[in-house]
């Protein structure tokens, strides 16, 4: 079973980020980069599968700056066979153009799976890997919580609103993990050692064609990130349930939550 | 959920890890935090060692890490090492003495003074972690003087055997095989003591749990008894020769302590800080006040020398360049340097620091041992003394 793993770096959400002097991008001092977390879940499925099926090869991909090749090397760490860096200064801000590129070194892999996080935690946008199955014509599961795969087909389950939906698809196909569906390992100290070693192709590209005005090309351009206003202090309203009354006005007329 | 533990780098020291020691550092602080973190106290207070961990920490490799990869070990350089140690010890100096007795006080001899009979025996599966050791040179009457050690082994037909007792045996109770330390000529000569590997479930070898710990509760640490012990001829360690085979040991370990201290530290100041800036009195939090910021300034200002100077060591190691005094002065630096940090925070934290919920009382009753053992403080102020003037002050 042949899979791909497309995978990202990302600021760490445990570190405290800052906003550059331009208003827009991040202040990357002192900042600690990490394998995207929904990533993990995947690089993690691709090797039970492999490891399931007794053959085959697990490939992970970044779209990314050159510091990007750690990144890979994490998953390489966990047990990934070979890494492949298409590298670019900058991430498209326009997750089309990052699945256009991804798309193309995906094309002639020959891939059984190819597995994405279900996003990225640094821009939420849950895009790039169903717009890669578009553009491969494959079909595409998203948030997948459970997986079944049995000869050329799979069975899907997704955490929908109030329930469980299973959902069937051929391969090859497009999927992107939900956390849950694995446990990931710990990149052992052996795997660390011997992901030095693994092959990983660094690729030069330029996305979007290097058109477009959007940062790292393409249609879609930040203009602004603004931190989350400062919490206000609480303020306690009582004590005992001689509060509760009070707490339940606030709370509906202050607060609207009830 | 704990938030997850970001170290403490005020120097940028991680811009001279290379990419693989920072690999390795996170790895095992990630496992630190999902499966130490959530059980120790609770292992702390019913004292007893989380046995349950071993396999995970196998699995990850930490046994032996420094080790050649032939005989299953990771083959990893002195800083990675040193980085486990200090991430271990973030989590419980207990479980930080299980990995450096394991890797520094028992593969490493085997893998130094062993047959490449011994080495292929034992190595693999004390790196799998099938296999526990201990280390038996200390006695009831004999720590910071070994040489003075009255265990004996005599040569037999068909081998050895070996009578006395050993003392403050870290594993003693868990381990499959002792590396057990005696003086195969007269009871005077230090340089005829050598190493012999004794399975546990060997006749006339028992060993006791030491009951009443106020530290290291975490940690198994037993009494050997050795009564006319019968063991072939192969169970000695060939290479070994005289005390100062143990000695080499012990440099070995007391070289991951120093590491390790240092995580001990961090988890203190990394818990002081957070305390500092949550809890109010008078109106704001305690960290607003000039003592508190004094007390976290010390903190950060000593752990910051304190990572350097195992830094630098490491590297020297690598090099093949360190010294067993600048073990020494490493080792004394910086556990005393983090018993302070923790007696510290323990203070910071009020009436809460003696909560087994918080962890500074725990690593500051912890590190009150290994500010003892490894070579006490003392010992090593005499061994930096004697390096400094050349004369000895010892005995």
């Amino acid at each position: 079973m042949k899979i791909a793993v497309c995978i990202k770096r990302v600021a760490d959400s445990e570190t405290r980020v800052k906003i550059g002097a331009d208003g827009k991008s991040l202040d990357e001092a002192g900042v600690k980069f990490i394998l995207n977390p929904y990533d993990e879940f995947a690089v993690e499925e691709a090797l039970q599968r492999k490891e399931k099926a007794g053959a085959g090869e697990a490939v992970v991909i970044a779209l990314g700056p050159p510091q990007a090749q750690e990144t890979i090397r994490t998953a390489l760490a966990m047990g990934a066979d070979r890494g492949v860096l298409l590298q670019t200064d900058e991430v498209p801000a326009d997750g089309l153009e990052t699945a256009k590129v991804l798309a193309a070194e995906l094309k002639d892999g020959g891939y059984d799976l190819i597995l994405f996080g279900k996003m990225a935690i640094d821009d939420y946008n849950h895009q790039v890997g169903p717009m890669v199955a578009e553009l491969l014509g494959l079909p595409c599961v998203t948030t997948v919580a459970h997986l079944e795969i049995a000869g050329d087909s799979g069975t899907a389950e997704r955490e929908i609103e109030g329930g469980v939906e299973v959902v069937e698809f051929p391969l090859p196909a497009v999927l992107t993990i939900e956390k849950g569906l694995n446990e990931p390992r710990y990149p052992a100290l052996k795997g660390i050692m011997a992901a030095k070693k693994k092959p990983l192709d660094v690729k030069p590209v330029t996305p979007g064609g290097g058109c477009g005005g959007g940062r790292g090309g393409g249609r879609v351009e930040v203009v602004a990130r603004v931190p989350p206003p400062e919490r206000k202090e609480g303020r306690i309203v009582g004590e005992g349930a001689a509060a509760v009354p009070e707490l339940i006005r606030l709370l509906r007329e202050e607060a609207k939550v009830l | 959920m704990a938030p997850k533990f970001q170290g403490v780098d005020f120097y940028d020291v991680d811009a001279l890890l290379s990419e693989e020691e920072r690999a390795v550092r996170d790895t095992v602080r990630a496992w630190v935090d999902d499966n130490v973190i959530p059980v120790i106290g609770e292992a702390y207070v019913a004292g007893h060692f989380p046995t349950q961990l071993v396999p995970g920490m196998a699995e990850l490799g930490l046994f032996g890490a420094n080790l050649p990869e032939e005989y299953g070990c990771a083959g990893l350089d002195n800083v990675a090492y040193g980085l486990i140690m200090q991430e271990l010890e973030r989590g419980d100096s207990g479980l930080r003495s299980f990995a450096s007795v394991q890797g520094a006080l028992v593969m490493y001899p085997i893998y130094t003074f062993g047959s490449e009979e011994q080495k292929k025996q034992w190595l693999p599966q004390m790196a799998s972690g099938k296999v526990i050791g201990c280390f038996g040179l200390t006695e009831p009457d004999f720590g910071s003087n070994p040489s003075g050690m009255l265990t004996l082994a005599r040569e037999t037909k068909a081998g050895w055997v070996l009578n006395g007792a050993k003392m403050w045996i870290t594993n003693g109770s868990t381990a499959h095989v002792a590396v057990v330390w005696a003086k195969t000529g007269a009871i005077d000569d230090p340089e005829s003591i050598r190493g012999f590997l004794v399975p546990t479930n060997t006749k006339g070898f028992s060993a006791k749990d030491q009951k009443g710990k106020l530290s290291l509760r975490a940690s198994d640490t037993s009494e050997l008894v050795l009564q006319d012990v019968h063991v072939p001829t192969e169970a000695l360690l060939p290479q070994s020769a005289g005390l100062k085979s143990p000695l080499l040991c012990l440099t070995q370990a007391r070289y991951g302590i120093a590491w390790g201290a240092v995580g001990a530290a961090m988890a203190c100041y990394d818990e002081a800080v957070s305390y500092a800036k949550n809890r109010l009195m008078f109106g704001k939090p305690i960290g607003g006040f000039q003592l508190q910021q004094a007390r976290l300034a010390e903190m950060l200002t000593e752990i910051t020398k304190a990572q350097l100077l195992c830094l630098q060591l490491g590297r020297l190691k690598d090099q093949g360049k360190a010294t067993p005094q600048q073990v020494s002065l490493a080792k004394r630096n910086n556990v005393n340097m983090a018993t302070e940090v923790a007696r510290e925070t323990r203070r910071l934290l009020g009436a809460n620091g003696i909560l087994a919920e918080y962890q500074a009382m725990r690593h500051l009753a912890n590190l009150e041992s290994v500010y003892t053992y490894e070579g006490t403080h003392d010992i090593h102020t005499l061994i930096l003394g004697q390096e400094i003037t050349g004369i000895s002050a010892f005995g």
